[in-house]
């Protein structure tokens, strides 16, 4: 009877939707623990450790044993005479980073493009002089600090909530229709005195309400169990938060605006979803590939949702700060949902 | 009301749809009267549902005038709507929704309507109310889709092969539902390619046949159109001599005679006349026969009449 209430066709709409996917536990796997699983298993992987010992080898010779006995006097050093072939084998492997032949010169064998071989380079090498008698020039010291908010798990967090919000948008509005429009529910609709606007709204006001909770878990159980600071503001976040949501929406709308079978939705948001996957820094900062891809990486829906969202998270940056990858969000949106529902095929 | 009866529920003229290089509709032209059961009855890929669809205004016919309850779709498409129900062929509502809640739902977009309850009621759903629609069976989804049919309490209900893939049981409890939707004054229209279910429910048919209707009329009155009311099917030993079908269209009380396959088929007006003066003729020649049905004349003889094919692909 009335717009509103319980019995509008909104509310009975969104509701519908809602208890669709409330009921699919599978919805709520990808939604909420893959999430977690992904911060989790990385956060162990990347955690930050204290410095390795090194591991070298030494090729069996005259000497070898008296280099042995130098090296092992440095910290942080695990030095083993080895047979040559064995020790080449070790290298090959990875099981020892370098290996130090004795003799005059000394040679020191390794794959300089390996890092931790050029780091055992120097650290043996260091030893081994100042265990010949070399000293410093200059005094130094050492000043060691764990900051958070620059960890591994601090970059990461945030950019796993922009990953969650591009797949639960496009996947929560892309698959949910083509499902409907496949079996025909879509049609079956529009034989009722349903209003269109109406049932694409429901899929935004089911949205909007997994969104709440989705993000609320992923950033409370990075701050739980890491630690990772959030310094802006939660009503800044909601407005990045919504404009994401609203940005990869539109874009899964628009994959699923022609496609008849579930297959080419799948298929379509895969190829839109992949390649932010790598380049839009989730895991890795986008700044690693070359400057000519720069203006493309920063131009993608993901990459403009991640920068804002570390900016806000990490560094309590205000809405007018992020205001341009903001608006590169806003505006992917905004001509996605133009052109799906220009496109849209409803029967 | 006196004006239902002046008012056709639906008339079309001139219909045309073309699919790509498939002609599914041509030069159709109905009209169905107010609180009739109108049937719609042909085989796989006569032009069944696409003529419905446009009926109900879902899809664009390429030519033809549809007036569905005296108004256009295009020009009151949202008043007309309040005022039919529809059920599609194969149509998944919903996996993990509850009966009421699909219904529920489906009540929402009507302005005025029966309640959940009521409907429940009516299609006999009250005890699977709270079942998730995934664990329905076949005839329970069917009843479903009904309810949200009936739910905006229409006028004029369409459906679209509801009967399909059900079981005879399943099938009584669904003509029942339309039958009593039919007491209370609506108007229905229904496709089928069960001659039973157009002989038991429909008080007038269509045959439809690539596109076109080849025949209209009561069920009685199609079935009058063969000229005689029995049929009389048998079938001879392989190899044995054929008779001519002249033979056999002399033979008493005999009108028509048509080979189906293997077998042979009277259209006959008097089968204690027809069968023993075509047993005496078979004796005579010497012919053996393996198979003897007589039954009353159905709609499916008519359809095989008209076009020498069944209405189903057995």
């Amino acid at each position: 009877m009335s717009a509103v209430g319980s019995d509008s066709p909104l509310w009975q709409l969104t509701l519908a939707r809602f208890r669709e996917q409330l009921r699919q536990p599978e919805v709520l796997f990808w939604v909420f623990a893959f999430p977690l699983l992904l911060a989790v298993a990385l956060g162990l992987a990347f955690r930050n450790r204290p410095p390795e010992v090194t591991r070298v080898g030494i090729e069996a010779g005259p000497g070898a044993d008296s280099l042995a006995a130098l090296l092992g006097a440095g910290r942080g050093i695990q030095a083993t005479v080895l047979p040559a072939s064995r020790a080449a084998e070790q290298l090959r492997k990875g099981g020892i980073a370098l290996v130090i032949v004795p003799g005059e010169p000394i040679v020191y064998r390794y794959d300089s493009t390996r890092a931790e071989s050029r780091t055992a380079r120097l650290v043996a090498d260091d030893a081994l002089q100042r265990a010949l008698g070399r000293t410093d020039v200059r005094r130094v010291a050492d000043q060691r600090v764990m900051q958070k908010g620059s960890r591994y798990i601090d970059f990461l967090i945030p950019g796993l909530l922009g990953l969650n919000l591009m797949g639960t948008g496009m996947w929560g509005m892309g698959y949910a229709v083509v499902d409907a429009r496949k079996r025909r529910l879509i049609k079956r609709l529009l034989a009722s005195p349903m209003r269109r606007s109406e049932y694409l709204l429901s899929f935004i006001a089911a949205r909007l309400v997994m969104l709440g909770p989705e993000v609320a878990l992923l950033l409370g159980f990075g701050a739980l169990v890491f630690g990772v600071p959030f310094r802006g503001s939660v009503l800044t976040l909601a407005a990045l938060v919504l404009i994401g949501a609203m940005c990869f929406a539109g874009l899964g709308l628009l994959t699923a605006s022609r496609a008849r079978t579930v297959e080419m939705v799948s298929g379509l948001m895969n190829l839109i979803m992949l390649p932010m996957w790598v380049l839009s820094g989730v895991f890795f900062s986008s700044s690693n590939f070359p400057a000519a891809m720069q203006p493309l990486i920063k131009a993608l829906p993901l990459t403009a949702l991640n920068d804002a969202l570390r900016a806000v998270i990490l560094d309590g940056a205000s809405l007018a700060a992020v205001a341009g990858p903001t608006a590169v969000c806003a505006a992917w949106g905004a001509v996605a949902f133009a052109v799906a529902l220009k496109i849209f095929r409803w029967l | 009301m006196p004006t239902a009866t002046a008012v056709p529920a639906i008339r079309c003229t001139g219909l045309h749809k073309r699919y790509k290089d498939v002609v599914a509709v041509s030069g159709l032209d109905l009209e169905v009267r107010a609180g009739e059961c109108f049937g719609l009855l042909g085989p796989n890929g006569a032009g069944k549902t696409t003529t419905v669809e446009m009926l109900e205004g879902l899809v664009p016919p390429d030519g033809g005038d549809i007036q569905v309850l005296g108004m256009r779709w295009g020009h009151d498409e949202h008043a007309l709507r309040e005022r039919l129900g529809v059920a599609l062929q194969e149509t998944r509502l919903a996996d993990r929704l509850k009966v009421a809640e699909v219904i529920r739902l489906f009540r929402s977009f009507y302005r005025r309507g029966r309640t959940v309850e009521q409907v429940l009621e009516v299609v006999e759903l009250g005890e699977k109310r709270d079942a998730w629609v995934e664990k329905l069976s076949g005839g329970q989804r069917q009843r479903l889709a009904i309810a949200c049919a009936l739910v905006g309490d229409p006028d004029m209900l369409f459906l679209d092969e509801p009967t399909t893939g059900l079981d005879p049981q399943s099938r009584r409890q669904l003509w029942d539902v339309v039958a009593a939707f039919k007491r209370q004054g609506g108007t229905v229209v229904l496709t089928t390619h069960y001659m039973e279910e157009a002989e038991r429910l429909c008080d007038r048919v269509a045959v439809m046949d690539h596109g076109r209707v080849i025949a209209l009329g009561t069920p009685r009155e199609l079935i009058a159109s063969l000229g005689a009311e029995e049929v009389v099917e048998f079938a001879l030993r392989d190899g044995a001599p054929a008779p001519a079908e002249a033979v056999l269209a002399a033979l008493p009380g005999v009108k028509a005679v048509r080979r189906d396959g293997p077998r042979y088929v009277l259209t006959v007006s008097e089968v204690h006349r027809a069968v023993p003066g075509l047993l005496g003729e078979l004796q005579r020649r010497d012919v053996e026969m393996t198979e003897l049905v007589t039954h009353h004349a159905t709609l499916e003889d008519l359809f095989l009449s008209l076009t020498g094919r069944h209405l189903r692909d057995e």
